[in-house]
């Protein structure tokens, strides 16, 4: 696969960065590095304009209320009619947490407010009031016969509508609103989920799904060797144990 | 009166039953206690100090800055009352009142007593209306364990609405080197006095990826920094609307590293101060120049000011130093990144065969949320390591975090055992005799990897035998 990349674009590097969001771009990184796989990434920040054709993979992180109220304003504005273009053409997205949020298609505060979102995923968020639940704590997830494990805190409820399937079922945590038992979203390529941690480098089999999502839009049946996994798996398993003896005390 | 004598003698008996049976919480319980029998217990008793109280609060730095100005009180003459270290919510300083009074009721010798209590950023304004301090030290705003606070804008919040509400006569004691300290002298009514470091020489010029708050706090717009002391501190301004760091009242013209602790020239409204801190790294010259901004602001003369930096010891856990075995060991306190980058550079620096065991526990005191061990540049130690030694509760993800980040002893990957007093022997074991091991605890973790080691200190190095 001699000159083969995975070209991702980072939105918001600077704004949303909350939450060892870094650990998921230096997963990608290593575990395309790992196998020879090129690797480039681009940070585009408020106002930037994303070419959808040049990219394989979109990625969006976490951010505090104030950061989300900016981006929100410039998905719609700069960022939504792209990212839709970039959707159909089945170019990966992995939204994680207010970045998962904002691809709904609204948010509404704490106060009420409704913030447009980009709209990439047919759901929305409702955050019941300050005095609400907030849901923090470890999280495990059924995903694909295996699991995904990170960390959830978020106070805004997501509520999947049309075609949008959830990423998996809440093994041990609150998932998108505590209540129906999905954990995050998956439509055609775009991934969303609550999960932080960082997510990527906890979950290597997620990891290389993305990637290879990411990469076979232009490089059909791709698959990605296997790599020396062994501290990760062992990660994984700890923040299994680790979640599910919390939640029993719970 | 009767109600507040009742409360102090029940909290020194729950006191001191916690000694006799060693239930631990003697930090806060009897605090707790005596606010459930009196909950004036705070107001009344602290109304008593001659001197009154001075309050410290902020992410960083809040327990050497406190005991640095302690030293510096009791160089002035004074008799102190402060809560433990990590006790810094309401019950911790009901706790170190009731400690301080007799049986009566009353604190025993108030004259010539200082109250100095370190505070929890989100307590702050709680204490402030209990204790009506005659200054009030806001050092610093940075990530820390967003589990339990929900986010940095959200105590910066709370601290612009508290400030107002100060005390007239205290004096409000701002670093302008952090943004969202610095946008409190908008709010406060009365005194202000400011402090911040001029000699940037040893920062670290750009911006490190735990930076938080670069936002201007006026409009908005991304901050501009010429000189980056460490995070988000530094020369500021905003190329908008003209919002800029001030120049401070107080500050250390110049900072020069020593190995077992550093040489500061600080600038206060008398004159100078040239002090020999013995504590090693940047952050604690921080520390010292917010204590002794803070000294100025209580009118404490240049002389206390330089013999209690000079004096000054490390605190529980805080670069601590202990002698196990032949090793010299080091305890080095990690809480957030911005912190835990400041102790990673000062072991960088200290030499390329460093022995390393790193403690990360998840507790609620630690931060149930590990995911801020990503922000931490553990890169800055590649290739710098003789071994690796990593324990907690969350032992694998912190060897995840340091496999990503290329750090091994001896080409080897990081050893991994969880089980803490077995973790601290393998640690020992790995450090050869004379060298020293930095011991890196999250907090609760500390407690137990202190313990551990003062039990073995003094003592041959036995897991030899073993
Ligand atoms: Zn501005």
């Amino acid at each position: 696969m001699k000159g083969l990349a995975l070209r991702v674009a980072h939105l918001f590097p600077k704004l949303m960065n909350i939450y060892g969001d870094r650990g998921n771009i230096l997963c990608l990184q290593r575990r395309c590095e790992a196998r020879g796989i090129g690797f480039e990434v681009e940070g585009l920040e408020l106002g930037d304009q994303l070419k959808a054709k040049e990219y394989d993979l979109i990625f969006v992180g976490g951010a505090q209320d104030r950061e989300q109220r900016l981006v929100a304003e410039d998905l719609v504005k700069v960022k939504s009619r792209p990212l839709e273009e970039a959707v159909k053409r089945n170019v990966a997205v992995l939204a994680v947490c207010g970045g998962f949020q904002l691809m709904g298609r609204f948010y509404r505060t704490a106060e009420g407010e409704e913030l447009p979102g980009a709209s990439v995923l047919d759901m929305h968020t409702i955050h019941p009031g300050a005095q609400a639940q907030r849901f923090i704590g470890n999280i495990v997830v059924e995903w694909n016969g295996t699991t995904v494990v990170g960390f959830e805190n978020h106070g805004g409820r997501t509520f999947l509508s049309g075609n949008v399937q959830p990423l998996g079922h809440v093994v041990a945590g609150f998932g998108n609103n505590g209540e129906d038992g999905g954990e995050g979203a998956v439509y055609r390529n775009v991934f969303g989920t609550y999960l932080h941690g960082s997510l990527l480098p906890k979950n290597p089999k997620f990891a290389d799904h993305v990637i290879e999502a990411a990469l076979r839009r232009r490089h059909k049946d791709f698959r990605l060797s296997e790599i020396d996994d062994a501290v990760e798996h062992a990660a994984h398993a700890a923040a299994v144990r680790q979640a599910t003896r919390r939640s029993i005390i719970r | 009166m009767i109600q507040r004598t009742a409360a102090v003698a029940a909290g020194k008996a729950t006191a001191a039953v916690s000694r006799r049976f060693r239930l631990g919480g003697g930090t806060a319980l009897p605090g707790l206690v005596a606010e459930r029998i009196d909950p004036d217990v705070i107001r009344e008793l602290s109304a008593q100090l001659s001197e009154g109280s001075v309050i410290v609060t902020g992410t960083n730095g809040k327990t050497t800055t406190a005991r640095l100005l302690r030293g510096i009180a009791k160089e002035a003459g004074l008799r102190t009352i402060a809560n433990r270290a990590g006790s810094n919510m309401m019950r911790g300083i009901a706790a170190a009142l009731v400690d301080a009074a007799g049986w009566s009721g009353d604190i025993a010798s108030a004259q010539k007593r200082l109250g100095i209590f370190e505070v929890d950023e989100a307590t702050l304004p709680l204490v402030a209306d209990a204790v009506r301090p005659r200054g009030v030290l806001f050092t610093n705003l940075f990530r820390d364990q967003l589990d339990r606070y929900g986010e940095v804008e959200t105590v910066a919040a709370v601290w612009r609405a508290a400030v107002p509400g100060l005390p007239p006569e205290a004096t409000v004691v701002l670093n302008v080197d952090d943004p969202s300290v610095a946008a409190l002298a908008a709010v406060a009514q009365g005194r202000i006095l400011t402090y911040g470091m001029k000699d940037t020489s040893s920062g670290e010029g750009k911006l490190e990826h735990a930076a938080d708050a670069r936002w201007c706090t006026v409009c908005g717009n991304e901050l501009e920094y010429s000189a980056v002391i460490y995070g988000h501190l530094g020369h500021w301004r905003c190329p908008k609307c003209g919002n800029t760091r001030a120049e401070p009242d107080v500050f250390c013209g110049q900072f020069q590293a020593e190995v077992n602790g550093s040489r500061l020239t600080l600038k206060l409204p008398g004159g100078l101060v040239e002090a020999s801190l013995p504590l090693t790294g940047l952050y604690n010259a921080y520390n010292a120049l917010a204590a002794a901004a803070a000294a100025a602001a209580l009118g404490f003369g240049r002389p206390a000011v330089q013999r209690g930096l000079n004096a000054a010891t490390a605190g529980f856990g805080r670069q601590e130093r202990m002698r196990v075995g032949g090793r010299d060991v080091q305890i080095m306190l990690a809480k957030n990144p911005a912190g835990l980058n400041q102790v990673l550079r000062t072991i960088a620096a200290n030499g390329s065969n460093s022995d390393l065991a790193v403690f990360l526990n998840d507790n609620i005191a630690d931060g149930r949320d590990v995911s801020w061990i990503w922000d931490v540049d553990f890169e800055l130690l590649e290739g710098k390591t003789r071994s690796v030694t990593v324990s907690g509760l969350r032992a694998w993800d912190m060897a995840l975090r340091l496999k990503y980040a290329g750090i091994d002893g001896q080409g080897a990957s990081p050893h991994v055992e969880p089980e803490p007093a077995r973790a601290l022997k393998r640690a020992l074991r790995a450090t050869p005799e004379g060298s020293t091991l930095y011991v890196i605890p999250t907090y609760t973790a500390m407690l137990e990897v202190r313990d551990q080691l003062a039990r073995w200190a003094g003592r041959g190095a036995f897991w030899e035998a073993e």
